[in-house]
């Protein structure tokens, strides 16, 4: 179980195989990885920032590694955010989880991104073609899948 | 224990928007005898001058943290290390 919060990238195939490589308990390995998109409100994005809580980000997405280790049977789980200047394509977040079966692997997949995007302290700020950066709103939808597992 | 005469400090840090309108990510403060909770603190910013004012002007849009775990408006600051203010949260 380990969280890291960084500039570089990730490679999946990499981090999957630091988790489960030896591991003969693992039956199902689920990944989530999400990427910048290269437009926002209809119009281009040239790039986004992200700032973070340094300190209080680790041991926020230590707490939501923990809090889904109460309710889920897992083996392992990895969740690496990216931070810094991303461009369209680039890697933002991955979230990893073995288990002995898929339900659990998915399930707290699911879970620690609903958890990670309510919870940990990143903030996201988009630049258009225009230069100008605005700083993105929190989704009313990222709440109410939160609820679902309350 | 704090007495009257020795004022508690405390280590403030400030993200994203709300960095940016007071124009400073973080600094030490001597906590006001009459700030009890978080709200309190947020409604004392406002007080500091034009930035800050501007910054703490909608307190319900600022969500807060005390020594890295998030909290509400309500939350004694008591002899917390740090608080952090900051738009709510848009990882992921």
């Amino acid at each position: 179980m380990s969280v890291s919060v960084h500039a570089a990238d990730f490679d999946v195939s990499t981090e999957i195989g630091r988790l489960s490589d030896g591991d003969t308990s693992i039956g199902a390995i689920a990944t989530f990885i999400g990427k910048v998109r290269g437009e926002a409100h209809g119009k281009p994005l040239i790039s986004m920032q992200l700032e973070h809580y340094p300190g209080m980000t680790e041991a926020e997405l230590t707490r939501i590694e923990d809090e889904a280790r109460t309710r889920f049977h897992l083996t392992a789980s990895r969740i690496i955010h990216r931070v810094g200047t991303l461009l369209p394509g680039d890697n933002i977040v991955l979230v990893i989880a073995c288990s002995q079966h898929r339900h659990d692997a998915i399930a707290a997949c699911d879970f620690l991104m609903d958890y990670l995007k309510t919870q940990a302290p990143f903030w996201k700020k988009e630049t258009g073609s225009d230069g100008v950066g605005s700083w993105v709103d929190a989704r009313s939808s990222d709440d109410e899948a939160l609820r679902r597992w309350r | 224990m704090s007495t009257p005469t020795e004022p508690r400090t405390l280590s403030v840090r400030y993200f994203a928007w709300v960095r940016e309108k007071t124009g400073i990510s973080e600094e030490r403060i001597a906590v006001p005898a009459n700030v009890v909770t978080v709200g309190d603190l947020a409604m004392w910013m406002q007080t500091r001058g034009p930035e800050f004012a501007a910054a703490f002007a909608k307190p319900d849009a600022i969500r807060a943290a005390l020594d890295h775990r998030h909290v509400k408006a309500d939350a004694v600051i008591g002899q917390a290390r740090e608080i952090g203010f900051f738009p709510p949260v848009t990882g992921g």
